[in-house]
C-alpha cells in the first residue's frame, strides 16, 4: 500500500533532498560534539590514572606525605557514604515538593513561591551552600562530619530534582489522572500509583541528573566533612572523600601522589557512571518499558 | 446491580461560565439513557456531574441534587465514594501505559486497597475481561502486554472491563465509540445490551442511530439545557419540540 502511494509521488527535488541530508548531517555533528569532550575526558583519565591504579589503591588508606603507596579506599568508601546521605535527603525532598508544584499548588501562591525559590536555589554557588551546612551543621554538632557533607549535597540536589520532577509529571495526560479518579482512587493514591509511575522514567534521569552533578563537588564538602587520612564509617565524624582527596593530592608536590589524584578522578568518574547505569536498569527491569 | 440516577435542578459551571441550566431527569435502574445533542451543548458536562468528576476541573462548581440510588451525592458523601459507584469511560480510550492488561482491570480494586487474594483476583480479572469482550484477544499476552499496546478499540473495551471490574453500580460512557472505527463501534454496542443487565448506563453519543439502537430513554441538550427527554422511540419519531425535531432530522448541528 505503501509502495503503491510512493511510485506515484514524484521524485524529492534536489532542493529539498539537500536540505533534508543537510539537516541530518548538521544534528549527527552534534551528536560528536556532545560526545568527543566526554570521550576526550574519560581517554585522558584512562591514560594519566590507570597507571596509579592498583590493588593497594582500592584497599589501603593514605600513605604518609612523601611516601611512595597507599590508596584512597577510605576516600572512595567516604564518598559512597556521603553521596548515600545526600540521595537520602535530595531524592525524596525533590520528588516531594516535585509532586506538590504540579498536583496541588499549581497556580497558587505558594507554589509559584516554591518554584521561584527552587530556581534561585539552583543558581547559588555551591561553595555557599557549604557555608550553610557548616553553620547548620558543623556549628550546632562541634565537629566536622559526613552528615554535613551530606546535607550540602542534599540540599544541591533538591531544586534540579524538584523541577524535572514536576516537568515530568506535567507531561503526564490529565484523562489517566481522570481515568484513576473515575475508579473511585483517591487523588494522594492517583498521584503515586498513576501519575508519578507513569513518569518514573523522566523522574529518575531527573534524579540521577542532580546525583551525577553533586558527585564531583569539592567547594561544600571542604568546610562539612573536613577529609581523614583514616577510615570513618561514623556519620558524625570528619570523613574523607574522594574530590576533596584529588584535590589535596592534586596541589602536593609530590608525583605519585599526582598520579594517585588522576587515578582517584577515573574512579569517580566511574563510580558515577556505575551508579546511573545500575539505577537506570534497575528501574527498567522494574517497569514496562522494556518487557515489551 | 442497577440503581437509578434522579437529577434536580442541576446548574454547573465553568469558573463564570455557566454550562448548564437547571437540568431535572431521572434514568433507571438498569436501563440505557442516551444523552444527544450538538458540540458544546453540555452533554459531557452533564455526565460529569453525575459522579462528581466534573469538580476535578479548576474553578468548575456544580449546584443542585443528583441521587444515586439513595444517595444524595452532593451531600453527605465524598467524591470517592461516589466514584466507587458511578464508573465511567471516557471518550479517548484511557488505559495506564504503565501497567500490563491485566494490571489495568486489576488497578481499581489494588489502588483502593480492596484487592482480594490473588485467585480471587484472578478470577474477577477474567470475569471482567470476557464482560468487555475483550478475554479471548488479551488471555495469553495480558501479564506481559502494556495495556497501551492494544489497538483502539481493544483499549476501549479493556476500560470498560477496569470500570466493571470494580463492581459500579451506574455507568457513564462519553462518546465512547467517537474514536473508534465501526467494527469496534459495533462490539461495544453490544456490548451495551449486556451490560444493562448488571449496571445502569448513561450514554453520551453523537451518533442518533446509536441512542436509536441502544437506549431506552433518551435526553436532548442543547445550550445547556435539557430541551426534551422522553422514551427513544418518542423522541426519535414524535419529538414534543420544535428544536429536537429540527436536530434529529439534521436541520442544525
Ligand atoms: N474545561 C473547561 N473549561 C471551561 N469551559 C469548558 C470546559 N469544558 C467545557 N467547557 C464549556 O462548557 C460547554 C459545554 O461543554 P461540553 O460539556 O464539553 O459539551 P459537549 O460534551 O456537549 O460537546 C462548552 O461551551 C464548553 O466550551
Ligand atoms: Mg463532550
Amino acid at each position: 500500500m505503501a509502495r503503491a502511494l510512493n511510485q506515484q509521488v514524484a521524485p524529492l527535488p534536489f532542493g529539498r533532498k539537500l536540505s533534508d541530508w543537510a539537516a541530518t548531517f548538521i544534528a549527527a555533528s552534534c551528536v560528536v560534539l556532545v560526545l568527543a569532550p566526554l570521550l576526550a575526558i574519560f581517554g585522558y583519565l584512562l591514560y594519566k590514572g590507570f597507571g596509579a591504579l592498583n590493588f593497594d589503591f582500592l584497599t589501603k588508606t593514605p600513605a604518609p606525605p612523601g611516601e611512595i603507596g597507599g590508596g584512597m579506599a577510605n576516600a572512595i568508601a567516604g564518598s559512597v557514604l556521603i553521596l548515600g546521605l545526600a540521595s537520602a535527603i535530595g531524592v525524596p525532598v525533590g520528588i516531594g515538593s516535585g509532586i506538590y508544584l504540579s498536583e496541588y499548588g499549581r497556580g497558587s501562591r505558594f507554589g509559584n513561591l516554591i518554584r521561584f525559590t527552587s530556581d534561585v536555589l539552583n543558581g547559588v554557588p555551591s561553595i555557599i551552600i557549604g557555608i550553610t551546612a557548616y553553620a547548620l551543621v558543623v556549628l550546632t554538632r562541634g565537629h566536622f562530619s559526613a552528615l554535613a557533607g551530606g546535607v550540602a549535597l542534599g540540599i544541591m540536589m533538591i531544586p534540579t530534582i524538584t523541577r524535572t520532577t514536576e516537568e515530568m509529571l506535567l507531561l503526564v495526560p490529565h484523562s489517566l489522572r481522570e481515568a484513576a479518579y473515575g475508579l473511585g482512587v483517591s487523588k494522594w493514591r492517583t498521584t503515586v500509583s498513576v501519575t508519578l509511575r507513569t513518569a518514573t522514567s523522566g523522574v529518575i534521569t531527573g534524579c540521577m541528573l542532580a546525583f551525577a552533578r553533586i558527585a564531583g563537588e569539592t567547594a561544600p564538602l571542604l568546610f562539612t566533612v573536613f577529609g581523614n587520612t583514616y577510615w570513618n564509617w561514623n556519620l558524625d565524624q570528619p570523613t574523607a572523600a574522594l574530590p576533596l582527596q584529588i584535590f589535596s593530592y592534586a596541589i602536593s608536590p609530590y608525583d605519585d601522589w599526582h598520579r594517585q589524584a588522576w587515578a582517584g578522578a577515573l574512579i569517580l568518574i566511574i563510580l558515577i557512571v556505575f551508579s546511573v547505569a545500575a539505577v537506570r536498569i534497575a528501574v527498567s527491569r522494574g517497569t514496562l518499558g522494556s518487557v515489551q | 446491580m442497577g440503581v437509578g440516577i434522579t437529577v434536580e435542578n442541576l446548574n454547573a459551571w465553568f469558573g463564570k461560565h455557566h454550562a448548564l441550566h437547571d437540568v431535572s431527569m431521572i434514568a433507571d435502574a438498569n436501563k440505557c439513557t442516551a444523552i444527544i445533542g450538538p458540540s458544546g451543548c453540555g452533554k459531557s458536562t452533564f455526565i460529569r456531574c453525575l459522579n462528581r468528576m466534573h469538580e476535578v476541573i479548576p474553578e468548575a462548581r456544580a449546584t443542585g441534587s443528583v441521587r444515586v440510588g439513595e444517595v444524595d451525592i452532593y451531600n453527605g458523601t465524598s467524591a470517592v465514594q461516589v466514584r466507587r459507584r458511578v464508573g465511567m469511560v471516557f471518550q479517548r480510550p484511557n488505559p495506564f501505559p504503565s501497567m500490563t492488561v491485566f494490571d489495568n482491570v486489576a488497578a481499581g480494586l489494588k489502588l483502593n486497597g480492596i484487592a482480594p487474594g490473588k485467585k480471587e483476583l484472578e478470577e474477577l480479572v477474567e470475569r471482567a475481561l470476557r464482560g468487555a469482550a475483550l478475554w479471548d484477544e488479551v488471555k495469553d499476552t495480558m501479564k506481559k502486554k502494556s495495556g497501551a499496546s492494544l489497538s483502539g478499540g481493544q483499549q476501549q473495551r479493556l476500560c470498560i472491563a477496569r470500570t466493571m471490574a470494580v463492581e459500579p453500580e451506574v455507568v457513564l460512557m462519553d462518546e465512547p465509540c467517537s474514536a473508534l472505527d465501526p467494527i469496534s463501534t459495533g462490539k461495544i454496542e453490544e456490548l451495551i445490551f449486556q451490560l444493562k443487565e448488571k449496571f445502569t448506563i448513561v450514554i453520551v453519543t453523537h451518533n442518533m442511530q446509536q441512542a436509536a439502537r441502544v437506549a431506552e430513554f433518551t435526553g436532548f441538550f442543547l445550550m445547556g439545557r435539557l430541551i426534551e427527554f422522553d422514551r427513544t422511540e418518542k423522541v426519535f419519531t414524535k419529538p414534543s419540540d420544535k428544536r429536537t425535531e429540527d436536530y434529529i432530522t439534521g436541520r442544525f448541528g
